[in-house]
């Protein structure tokens, strides 16, 4: 399997990362090495097989529904970086 | 008396203690061999001020019944820490202050210790040599441009070098270990879930996990009783009886049943490597432990696993980068705009690689072929140890095909920078306890490590032989302060 330049492009476009021509064919390089090097699993047959979700075999617990939350909205506002004083700011998106 | 800075953890303890030491003076001299050691590069940020400020707080009211009494401690850059920077050694998180504490640095804080400085990892723990980070490369203490390992880099590196008496790091396929073992310190990857992932960047959340690096295995041990804890506020965190590792370690291990695993005697391995692992069986065999040949018949399966299952829990993970709440923004003429350069000139080249690698493996189309693929194999190479496990207590390995290499040497090929972690990945993937510990040097007089490789949930175990190891091993670090004027 090789990854061409086209499907560079839209993993790219998929993983909301810009990415221009040059940067698209060396990326392209090294994705068809891992990918080569990744092919080895279709040596073993896991038609049997159960996949792995998660390691740690515990049930989720249940606790109180209760508010634990400081008030510490300045503090959160402070790490963003366009801000003004109650809302988190962004390019306009409804014209 | 002997230099501060020289002491291991559980010295420094006593000293402290017993009101020979205050905290302030520790604090002081492990700050002060800090200034002097930028060249390492191991801190992203300084907490010197603050640190001084509460160690002079403890020793007005010292409390010498907490395990880390008034301890001086730089951590890895990737726990969350209350007003104090948090980078991931990333661009994009440049200037985030989180708002809370991790769970594991409130268990340090909790327990007396006191917190130095934030170190050098590669960028969102993505890379074995630290040199991904956006911070810059990170000096081995062992010769002058050599590799620290990673993603653990600025951990290994300031311990080595005597900048912290201790630290701790973050392990998802080997990022503890091979640090420890490039750097000739101790490093050991607990069982997942043992130790709480609140409050640490999440890289491959099912393959994360936080553990203590250290001079020796005694320090260790302290750590990681400190480190581990049932903890609510990690769906992932296991309730188990967590032992008291430091009171109960002892070196014997008569009649332990120690597995070799054939399949880790990779081709090309140097044959120093190999001679290193003799060693270890030699002196297992020599306390009386007993030498068992094991197989792991999926081992060559494993990378390929873990370079699927990590970067697309990454790129999952790494999705709320977006430029919107917190973290660096570029601008841009839309809001898909702005996400996609902010992303594009945020993330490094590596990370950039893996989350769309990650975005790949989950794409519509491919998921079965890659990602359900990967799961399948992460069975079977946890069935192989389960196996293994019916007929032994642990397992001995090499930590890594070989010691630290120079900077920049494997930059340029993503395949054999991976290939370093090809014995510690395996475990990560299997969600067992790992410990890496010094255990010679090779010809260019650089660090080698053992690993051994334990049941899930039975630290006390893999820490028991690694001191009776330890103890026969006596490894000396040869580290000549070249990088202070």
């Amino acid at each position: 399997m090789t990854i061409d330049l086209k499907t560079v492009k839209h993993i790219s476009k998929l993983s909301r990362i810009s990415i221009d021509d040059n940067k698209a064919k060396k990326l392209g390089k090294d994705l068809n090495s891992i990918f080569s090097f990744i092919e080895k699993l279709n040596e073993l047959d896991t038609k049997n097989t159960e996949p792995l979700t998660s390691i740690a075999e515990t049930k989720l617990k249940l606790r109180k529904d209760e508010i634990k939350s400081e008030n510490i909205r300045e503090d959160i506002l402070k790490n963003s970086p366009d801000k003004n004083k109650d809302f988190f700011v962004v390019p306009k998106v409804v014209e | 008396m002997s230099n501060i800075t020289d002491l291991k953890l559980v010295e420094l303890v006593d000293k402290i203690k017993k009101k020979e030491l205050s905290s302030a003076e520790v604090t002081i001299a492990f700050i002060e061999r800090s200034k002097k050691s930028k060249k390492l590069n191991a801190y992203i940020s300084e907490n010197y001020e603050n640190a001084i400020k509460n160690a002079k707080i403890f020793d007005q009211k010292p409390d010498f019944k907490k395990k880390l009494p008034g301890i001086p401690i730089a951590v890895k850059d990737l726990f969350c820490s209350k007003n104090i920077r948090t980078t991931a050694g990333s661009k994009i998180l440049e200037n985030f202050v989180p708002t809370y504490e991790s769970t594991v640095t409130q268990n340090i804080l909790d327990e007396g210790g006191i917190i130095i400085g934030k170190l050098n990892c590669d960028e969102f723990a993505m890379g074995s040599s630290n040199e991904t980070s956006y911070f810059g490369n990170v000096q081995n203490p062992v010769s002058e441009n050599l590799v620290p390992g990673g993603s653990s880099g600025g951990s290994s590196s300031a311990l080595a070098a005597k900048l912290t008496p201790a630290t701790i790091g973050t392990d998802t396929g080997g990022s503890i270990r091979q640090p420890a073992s490039f750097t000739g310190t101790v490093g050991l990857k607990p069982t997942y879930g043992s130790c709480s992932r609140y409050g640490i960047v999440a890289f491959a959340s099912s393959l994360d996990q936080a553990g203590p690096m250290t001079h020796d295995v005694k320090d260790c041990s302290l750590m990681l009783e400190i480190m581990s804890t049932y903890d609510t506020k990690d769906s992932t965190s296991v309730e188990f009886k967590r032992e008291s590792y430091l009171n109960n370690l002892n070196e014997n291990i008569k009649e332990k049943k120690i597995g070799i695993p054939k399949e880790y005697r990779v081709d090309g391995m140097p044959k120093e490597i190999d001679e290193l692992w003799e060693k270890g069986i030699k002196i297992i065999k020599e306390n009386g432990g007993k030498i068992v040949e094991i197989s792991l018949p999926n081992t060559n399966y494993a990378l390929p696993t873990y370079y699927i299952v990590a970067p697309a829990e990454a790129s999952s993970n790494l999705a709320r980068y977006d430029g919107v709440k917190y973290g660096f923004r570029s601008k841009g003429e839309n809001l898909i705009d702005m996400y996609e350069k902010t992303r594009s000139e945020g993330f490094g080249d590596e990370v950039k690689r893996r989350i769309m690698i990650g975005t790949y493996v989950l794409s519509s189309g491919y998921y079965d072929a890659y990602y359900l693929k990967a799961q399948k194999v992460r069975r079977l190479i946890k069935n192989d140890f389960d196996e293994a496990y019916k007929k032994v207590d642990a397992i001995l390995t090499p930590s890594t095909p070989s010691s630290a290499f120079k900077i920049g040497e494997k930059l340029n090929d993503p395949v054999s920078m991976y290939l370093n972690d090809i014995f510690t990945v395996p475990i990560n993937l299997a969600g067992l306890p790992a410990i890496s510990i010094p255990a010679g040097h090779d010809k260019k007089g650089y660090p080698l490590g053992l690993q051994v490789i334990g049941k899930a949930f039975d630290e006390q175990s893999i820490l028991n032989i690694a001191f009776a190891l330890e103890k026969n091993i006596s490894f000396k670090n040869n580290i000549t302060d070249w990088w202070i004027k």
